[in-house]
């Protein structure tokens, strides 16, 4: 282990994210709102400390080797969690505990979206503002951004890129050059955030609340500037807007790169993973929808479709918006839509839960094997497309699945211990090893009520969702700290 | 750029760890998966596992929009079709390709832009490394021998010897000791640090300097660092591979006595075939007694060009033992040659580095023909041609001390009409002429590039 260039790289990092204080106190400014002093605090000792760690180590050289990269991400996401809730704390207009503020922060930087605030409507604008942001420089990754501006990194960006991004295969770079690939995604996601905005306000939302839902919907995020989240607005377009957005961000960005850069909606059409995520989603929503009807739930078709759809579509690519609710839907379709959040969105997209490639994956390999007891001398491989899945993919997946489970369910009983009632608890569990956001009972509109021990374990759990376990989990095993 | 690399060997490796160095968008294709997994996570380049010679794997790699694709594969003909399916598909703009050999070496025409395989430059590092170590015997004692415009100019590196008429001297009195003849002096290597030459600077013995002199001249610049003339005669090549029994035929049409070890007993008699005076012996490289009785004491050179480096190294050392004059070493790893000492080796030959400057000719903006990598590729000397007129140039017209050169960056020798000029301060550039530059560090590369791009606002 490197420690110099790890801290060094740390300093840097919490350099740059320093600047992402200064948005909040221009929001500030603009509103008037008087919550300028936490921002410029909340700057001043990111940009101190990352200045203190990167001074004495400056002038270390050295390639960041493949182990050092998931220390990295690890920490600054940690490190980024712990100063990102430096406004929350400081913020005299809402007097957080510490607790408080490091899982709103969490949540917000992981794309999870259940929050603590009760009266989002009576904060200030920066507040609001600087949650929305939170979960932007998430979504894409914010170590993703940082490999896409420090060149200086060189092969170790790929380490860092390889520990961050979502899905099972991770090699494949969009670009020949890492910092070419980071920057590329990001452009995608800048100019997706702009086009999603512009719907927004053009759906009738004002400016300030389609910037800031702009942010949490292309992040896949789900955090609202109001307590009623998208029901708020109460209307059909903006929930259009946002069903789009929210599908569009739940693809594989790669896809969207070379639809982009091909001038043509062909990558989208032969990408498998999507199709099947589709169809998943239609399969349920049929489900859904005659449920619905059938138990009388709205007295409309006309609401029973767009409730239906709208929820369907924020919980399955694991946002986590609502507008009337879904947490009091009859029978088991709440525990349908929560569990439906465990497959999530495409590969190396901004979704969160365990991606629709490995499931898919899954899914062929249970196929395979049944075929296999009906031929028992087939030669067989797993394909997605024309692309044959290697052996050692297939593995991972499978190992990866049982890790997710076991975690959820070790999560949720955690949660039993310190004194959640079960279905909160294992609710809970899944929204925020999802990060998805909303569960169900004590959860289903806030993370408000439930204790600090209950919280620092759904923090954790956030972070492995996010990094996908295993970038979080190496860090915990002896072979890890050996040399 | 973006750069197509096609076959992960060891010329392919090499070249991508230097272009990647230099901020180019590098992919490399090969059939193997694992090399190519292992190349990854070392540097930052993309890679393509299939044949190279496909249009969908080409594809696959960014044939589309790449600049230049270099065919390196082991395998001549898949260089070949490679190529071709990059023009015929791609239009890709540069393609090279290693082609190793004889048979289609021996005709050019299958090269060609209006027939025949549509390849722009072939590369053939066998042929390369065998012309390197050729020279060096030319000019006993030179650690380096670089060719620029066509041979007429050369850069070598020496040793100083005590004894040699130019140690203790100014740089600035060069001229006098050696009436006639015009050379500079590029750089100076002391203990492994760079000094760059200034015209009070002093040469001492053991210095390593660099020179540049028209070809002509070079014998007399290095008699006086060297003090003796020694006269080379016999030589043993260790290793009857490719560029073992090319190098044999080079020299022994020389006029060289020209002894050759080689293991393989169906090997050594094939190669005593095809040579006519060099006496080809079938033993071990490393075999003391053998090279007793061979009278190794009286070799003037030994060159070990096996392909195995441990034994070149290994082989090295004791005929140096055994009382060979010079003893030469091929070795491939980079690691052998940057991380181990080689006090008893009076050269190692890296193949990489040697064949590195042909590719890097290509990918150089600006027109430069030749380059050459000095110093394991930290240093390095290009020939540039200056096109344009005093407008759009930002070399034309211009004294040799009013272009703004990097530190440590300098003109050694300009080649105008076939006639060597070593330039003064006052010396000003003109249209056409070739320029003969050397870097002490690689990475001003692209300022110096820059200069000698022809600013197009003007045209």
């Amino acid at each position: 282990m490197h420690y110099q260039i790890v801290l060094k790289i740390l300093g840097i990092l919490l350099i740059i994210f320093s600047a992402t204080h200064i948005t909040p106190l221009l929001v500030s400014a603009i509103y008037a709102d008087g919550n300028s002093l936490p921002f410029i605090s909340a700057f001043s000792v990111t940009l101190f400390t990352g200045l203190i760690l990167w001074f004495p180590v400056r002038t270390v050289k050295r390639d960041l080797r493949y182990r050092d990269g998931f220390l990295v991400v690890v920490l600054f996401w940690t490190v980024l969690a712990a100063f990102g809730a430096l406004p929350f704390l400081l913020s005299e207009y809402h007097s957080l505990s510490l607790t408080d503020a490091f899982f709103e922060s969490m949540s917000g930087l992981t794309t999870t979206g259940g929050t603590i605030f009760t009266h989002l409507d009576t904060l200030p604008e920066s507040t609001l503002y600087y949650r929305q942001q939170l979960q932007w420089l998430g979504g894409m990754g914010i170590v993703v951004l940082a490999v896409a501006i420090m060149p200086m990194l060189g092969i170790g960006g790929m380490q860092l890129y390889r520990a961050e991004t979502p899905g099972p295969m991770k090699d494949s770079k969009l670009t020949p050059r890492i910092t070419e690939s980071a920057k590329a995604l990001w452009y995608i996601y800048l100019g997706l955030t702009v086009l999603c905005a512009i719907a927004y306000k053009l759906a009738g939302m004002s400016t300030f609340d389609a910037i800031c839902h702009a942010f949490s919907t292309v992040a896949i995020g789900g955090f609202s500037t109001h307590d009623q989240s998208i029901g708020f607005f109460d209307s059909a377009a903006v929930e259009a807007v946002a069903m789009v957005f929210m599908m569009i961000a739940a693809a594989n960005f790669s896809l969207h790169f070379l639809a982009w850069r091909n001038r043509s909606i062909r990558p989208y059409l032969r990408d498998t993973e999507y199709g099947f995520f589709l169809l998943v989603l239609g399969a349920v929503a049929l489900l859904l929808l005659l449920t619905l009807s059938v138990q009388e739930v709205y007295s409309e078709t006309g609401t029973t479709i767009r409730q239906g759809l709208f929820h369907l579509v924020s919980i399955a690519t694991t946002t986590g918006y609502t507008s009337s609710g879904f947490a009091w839907w009859p029978g088991a379709l709440p525990v349908l839509l929560i569990l439906l959040s465990f497959m999530g969105g495409c590969a190396g997209s901004t979704a969160g839960g365990m991606k629709v490639m490995r499931v898919q994956l899954m899914y062929k390999q249970g196929k395979q094997e049944i075929v296999r007891l009906v031929h028992p001398n087939a030669v067989l491989s797993v394909k997605l497309g024309r692309q044959v899945i290697s052996e050692r993919v297939i593995n991972t997946v499978t190992v990866f699945f049982s890790a997710y489970l076991l975690c959820y369910v070790l999560t949720a009983i955690a949660l039993s211990a310190v004194g959640l009632d079960w279905v909160t608890a294992f609710s809970a569990a899944a929204a925020c090893l999802n990060n998805l956001g909303p569960g169900l009972e004590q959860v289903a509109q806030n993370y408000a009520v439930i204790n600090d021990a209950a919280k620092w374990i759904l923090a954790f759990a956030m972070l492995l969702g996010r990094l996908e376990l295993f970038t979080l989990l190496v860090l915990f095993t002896g072979t890890f700290w050996r040399d | 750029m973006k750069i197509l690399i096609l076959g992960a060997s060891q010329v392919g490796i090499s070249i991508a760890e230097v272009l990647v160095g230099e901020e180019n968008d590098v992919t490399v294709v090969d059939i193997d998966r694992r090399p190519l997994q292992q190349l990854q996570n070392r540097l930052d380049i993309r890679t393509v596992a299939g044949h190279a010679g496909y249009p969908s794997v080409l594809r696959a790699a960014g044939a589309e929009d790449a600049s230049l694709i270099l065919a390196v594969t082991n395998n001549d003909e898949v260089n070949m079709v490679a190529c071709q399916t990059a023009e015929t598909i791609f239009g890709t703009p540069t393609k090279i390709a290693r082609i190793r050999s004889k048979e289609y070496l021996k005709n050019p025409e299958l090269f060609g832009a209006d027939a025949g395989f549509y390849i722009d430059v072939v590369i053939s590092p066998e042929v390369i490394v065998k012309d390197h170590i050729t020279r060096l015997i030319e000019f006993p004692g030179a650690l380096q021998v670089l060719d620029f415009a066509d041979g007429q100019v050369q850069l070598v590196g020496v040793k100083a010897v005590a004894g040699g008429a130019l140690i203790g001297c100014q740089l600035e009195v060069l001229g006098a000791h050696m009436p006639g003849v015009q050379t500079r002096v590029a750089a100076i290597y002391r203990d492994g640090e760079v000094i760059t030459p200034v015209s009070e600077t002093v040469i001492k013995e053991g210095d390593e300097v660099f020179f540049v002199a028209a070809r002509k001249h070079i014998r007399k610049v290095m008699q006086a660092m060297r003090g003796k003339s020694d006269k080379t005669k016999r030589i043993f090549i260790a290793g009857g591979g490719n560029i073992g029994l090319n190098l044999a035929r080079g020299l022994e049409r020389q006029g060289y006595s020209v002894k050759l070890l080689e293991l393989n007993p169906e090997r050594a008699e094939k190669i005593a075939d095809l040579v006519d005076n060099t006496v080809v012996l079938n033993g071990n490289a490393a075999d003391a007694g053998l090279l007793l009785q061979e009278n190794i004491e009286g070799a003037d050179v030994f060159c070990s060009v096996t392909e195995k480096d441990e034994i070149n190294i290994l082989s090295a050392k004791l005929a140096k033992q055994l009382g060979a004059k010079r003893v030469m070493a091929l070795v491939n790893r980079p690691a052998y040659v940057e991380h181990i000492e080689h006090h008893d080796i009076n050269v190692i030959i890296s193949p990489r580095v040697a064949t590195i400057g042909s590719v890097l000719a290509h990918i150089r903006r600006g027109d430069v023909v030749a380059v050459h990598s000095l110093r394991r590729g930290r240093a390095e000397a290009i020939e540039a041609i200056a096109h344009g007129d005093e407008h759009s140039s930002k070399v034309i017209g211009k004294g040799v001390r009013d272009i703004p050169f990097p530190r440590g960056t300098g003109i050694g020798a300009i080649v105008r009409n076939d006639e060597v000029i070593i330039p003064s301060k006052e010396t000003v550039i003109e249209a056409e002429d070739h320029v003969i530059i050397f870097m002490e560090d690689k990475s001003c590369i692209s300022n110096v590039e820059s200069l000698f791009q022809v600013d197009v606002t003007f045209i």
